[in-house]
This record gives structure tokens, sequence and C-alpha cells, in this order.
């Protein structure tokens, strides 16, 4: 499908676009650098001038994790600005919950990391407004599940979880291991000739449970990937083996799961 | 004569190593642009020497004899500094900021009869900026007093700012102490049509009597 041609009933040197902040950086006086996801445009970074300042008409429409609606102006040269902002939806209970907040900073890195800035990104788009509605909503565990394993796909990284990477031969129960380096499962006989060959990198001996919930959760539109009950040790193993497999992909730990680490480190005392 | 290492100015200006260095050091300076670390160095180079020079020692000043206060750690020539030292201030009440410039802007007001607490920074998880990259500890060491009644939380009606605040609180809570922020509303002088729909929500949240 090709994807819908933003707006661009405007002057040539302005566009119009729907964004979705995903993180901000000060600079000069009182400027903001925004990192935003549209739906058509892909990533883009702009500039909001003034943006800091109390009385910017724009400021308060263009936080982190702000679904917006932007005016912006070609930059003759440098980046394209802001002119002007609509909320479409500030996740305002998100924003009074401190994990809720944090899953979204979550989330939107996640997508910084793993979509290229030239890349289309309708389905991403809509993938993270859903899941940042879904935190809003009070939900956790599964749509964070959900939407880690859907990014992935969405950005070529879907980890092969039905048959073995390798020789494609169907996984015995107890018999198979998940190595982010193969992009998925490998069956025991794989995994012993790796090792033997010493092609062995880092993997995970998942439980039969989490293998099934990860590949429900691929396959089921989130309705009903929500209505699975994932007992809280099952829910930490499936959380466990993405977080492997992420860490491994981007070849560093995402940078807010250290305060969602220190949270619940808090949490437990 | 060594010519300058890294950026070049301009050519219509003379690349003249020392200046190519001021220009360099006033670039890294926050809200300096490439330009006005030109503008600022040429005027360096017409000011006098004795101008230039009670600059310079005024810049180095600031760092030797300069530091943290030890109980609100603002920026402070003398430890505790004059606010904390200041018999007349409440010091029951302490407000918590992001920066020692957040200090002088409320103090401005004269609006604040309490005691501060900066903390050097926001929790930024996106940035891997946590709690133990602030002065947060210190904070909680200065709770164990318990003359302390009150804290109020002015920190930024943004993403970081609302997520440290959440922090502190929920750190402070078990302590029973009072905890307040400053109310979030309409800026004065705004039109309510351009608020977004945070401050509303906000604004309404705070809303107020009439008497
Ligand atoms: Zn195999
Ligand atoms: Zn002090």
């Amino acid at each position: 499908m090709q994807p819908v041609p933003a707006n661009k009933a405007f002057a040539d040197h302005v566009y119009k676009t729907d964004a979705i902040v995903l993180r901000q950086t000060s600079t000069g006086e009182a400027d903001r650098i925004l990192t935003v996801l549209t739906p058509y445009l892909g990533k883009l970074r702009l500039i909001g001038r003034s943006v800091r300042r109390p009385k910017s008409k724009i400021g308060g429409h263009v936080e982190p994790l702000m679904h917006a609606r932007l005016m912006v102006t070609k930059g003759k040269s440098g980046m394209d600005a802001v002119s002007q902002a609509e909320t479409v939806e500030a996740y305002p209970a998100l924003r009074s919950n401190l994990e809720r907040t944090v899953w979204g900073i979550y989330c939107a890195e996640l997508v910084d990391a793993f979509l290229p800035d030239e890349a289309p990104s309708a389905d991403v788009f809509g993938l993270l407004a859903d899941t940042l509605a879904r935190l809003n909503a009070g939900e956790e565990g599964m749509a964070l599940r959900w939407f880690e394993l859907h990014l992935l796909a969405m950005t070529g990284y879907r980890p092969e979880l039905q048959v073995c990477t390798q020789c494609r031969g169907a996984l015995a129960p107890n018999r198979f291991a998940f190595s982010p380096d193969a992009g998925g499962v490998l069956c025991q006989t794989c995994e012993q000739a790796n090792r033997i060959e010493e092609r062995q990198t880092p993997f995970l001996t998942p439980s039969v449970n989490a293998l099934k919930a990860l590949r429900y959760i691929q396959h089921q539109p989130y309705e009903e990937a929500r209505r699975l009950r994932v007992p809280s040790p099952l829910a930490n193993e499936t959380e466990g083996i993405l977080r492997f497999y992420i860490r491994y992909l981007l070849e560093r730990d995402v940078r807010s799961t250290s305060f969602l680490d220190h949270l619940r480190r808090q949490a437990a005392l | 004569m060594t010519t300058p290492s890294r950026s070049m100015p301009p050519e219509s200006l003379p690349s003249v190593a020392p200046v190519a260095r001021l220009i360099e050091e006033f670039h890294k300076l926050p809200g300096i642009g490439p330009k006005s670390a030109q503008r600022l160095a040429y005027h360096l180079v017409r000011m006098s020497t004795e101008d230039a020079r009670a600059l310079a020692e005024a810049i180095l000043a600031v760092k030797e004899g300069i530091g943290l206060c030890g109980q609100c750690q603002n920026i402070t020539d003398r430890d505790p500094c004059a606010l904390c030292g200041n018999v007349n201030r409440d010091h029951t009440a302490i407000c918590v900021v992001e920066q020692a410039l957040d200090v002088l802007a409320l103090e401005r007001t004269r609006a604040f009869k309490g005691v501060y607490h900066v903390l050097h920074g926001l929790i930024s998880p996106m940035n891997d900026v946590g709690p133990e990259d602030l002065k947060v500890r210190e904070l909680l060491r200065r709770l164990e007093d318990d003359k302390i009644k009150e804290i109020v939380l002015a920190l930024n009606p943004n993403l970081t700012g609302e997520a440290t605040a959440m922090y502190i609180q929920r750190l402070i809570k078990p302590l029973g102490i009072r905890v307040t922020r400053l109310a979030r509303g309409l800026p004065i002088g705004g039109e309510l049509e351009y608020a977004d729909e945070m401050t509303l929500i906000r604004a309404f949240e705070g809303r107020q009597e009439l008497s």
C-alpha cells in the first residue's frame, strides 16, 4: 500500500503533520531540538524556537510522549522549525504515574533506536500511539510485550519462535534455546552442534510456557493477547527474554531500563 | 606560531591562534553559537588590558573560591551559604529546585521565606540520569532533622520535572513530612485559547475559591 502523502495544501515552505515527540534536548537560549515520529514522514528532527519560555504557545504541546498536530516551516538552511502546534492526545494519566511515564519513555526510546531516520513509519506510529493509550489506561505488562515484539517485527528484527532458525526443524519441549545471534530459537541438535564447533553465542533456555506466550503475543492482535493470563514468574521470564534480545541487537542497555530497575528495587524494599 | 588545531574562524577574519582558541572556548558555553562566540572574542581583542584582566580574574575566582553549600548544595563562597546561615529564614521549610538559577528566580519574588535544596539536574530516564546522579541523598539526609515540616517541590512542569517530583514525593511520603508543589496553571499574560491540554487540566485541578 502506498503511504498517504502528508498534507501539502499550504505553501511549499510549510507542511502539516501529526507527530509523537520521542525526545527533546535543550539548545540555545530557550529552544529545543525535538525528535518526533510522524505517520508518513518518518522520524524528524525539528527545532522548537523559544519553547522553553513559559509563554510559548508551542512548548506545552510538544513535551515528550505527546501526540500533537504540527505546522512545520522548512528551514532554509538547517532544521525545519515547528511554527504551530496543538495537542491531539497528552496521555494525562500516564504523565501522573511515575512507572507509566518511564515505560512510555522506554517505548519512545526503542522506537528511536530501532526505526531508521528515513524509514516508512505509519505502522510504528500506530503501534506507539496505541501503546501510549494503553499505558494511559493502566495496562502495562502485556501492552509492553506486545509493543516490543511488534516493533521488532516492523523494523526487521522479528524473532523466529516457531521452528529452529538453523535447520527449520520443529522444536521438542524443553530441548531448545533462544539465541539472539541466530535471531530466534534453536533446536537442541543445532545448539549442540554450535557448541562443539565453538560457534556458540550467548543464549537462553526459556521455559515451554514462555515460548508459547511469546508466540501467542507475536501472532494475536492485542485485544486477544491482553486476555492471556500470565502469572508473574512467566511475565518476568518473557520480559527478560525480550530484554536480552533487545540488548543484543542494540549492543547496549536501553537507557530508561536502569531507572525502571531502580524503581523496582525500591518497591521491593 | 602554531595554527589553530580545530575549528577555524571564517576566511574574512584573520586566523590568529589565540583568537581561534578563545572562540572555541566561548562556543562551549550554553546559548553561544559560532557567530556570538566570534563577536565576543573580537570584542575582547579590542578590550583594554585592565578590563580583560578583571574578567579573567573574575572567571578564575568563581572556580577557586566557590563550592557547594554542605546543606542546600547551592553554589556558594562560604559554607553554610548566606541563605542557610541566615537565622531569619524559616528553616522548617525546604524548597527543592533543579538548579542554582532557580533559587535566584524564586528569591527575586521574595515570596518564599524558607531555605532551598538544589538537585543539580532532573531525573531523565532517556538520558540515563537517575536519582544517584542528583543531590537526592543529600536532601534525604537533611530530612533526618525532625524540625523540617514542609518540602516545596518547585520543579519544571514538564516530563522530567514531573517524574523527579513524583519520585521525591514517594521517598518523602513515609517520613510524614508535608509535601507541596508549585501550582501549575496558566501563565500571566497568556491566553486561554492557546493553552495546551495539560496546562488546562492542571489549572482546573488547582482552581481556587474566589473570596
Ligand atoms: Zn535445528
Ligand atoms: Zn546553603
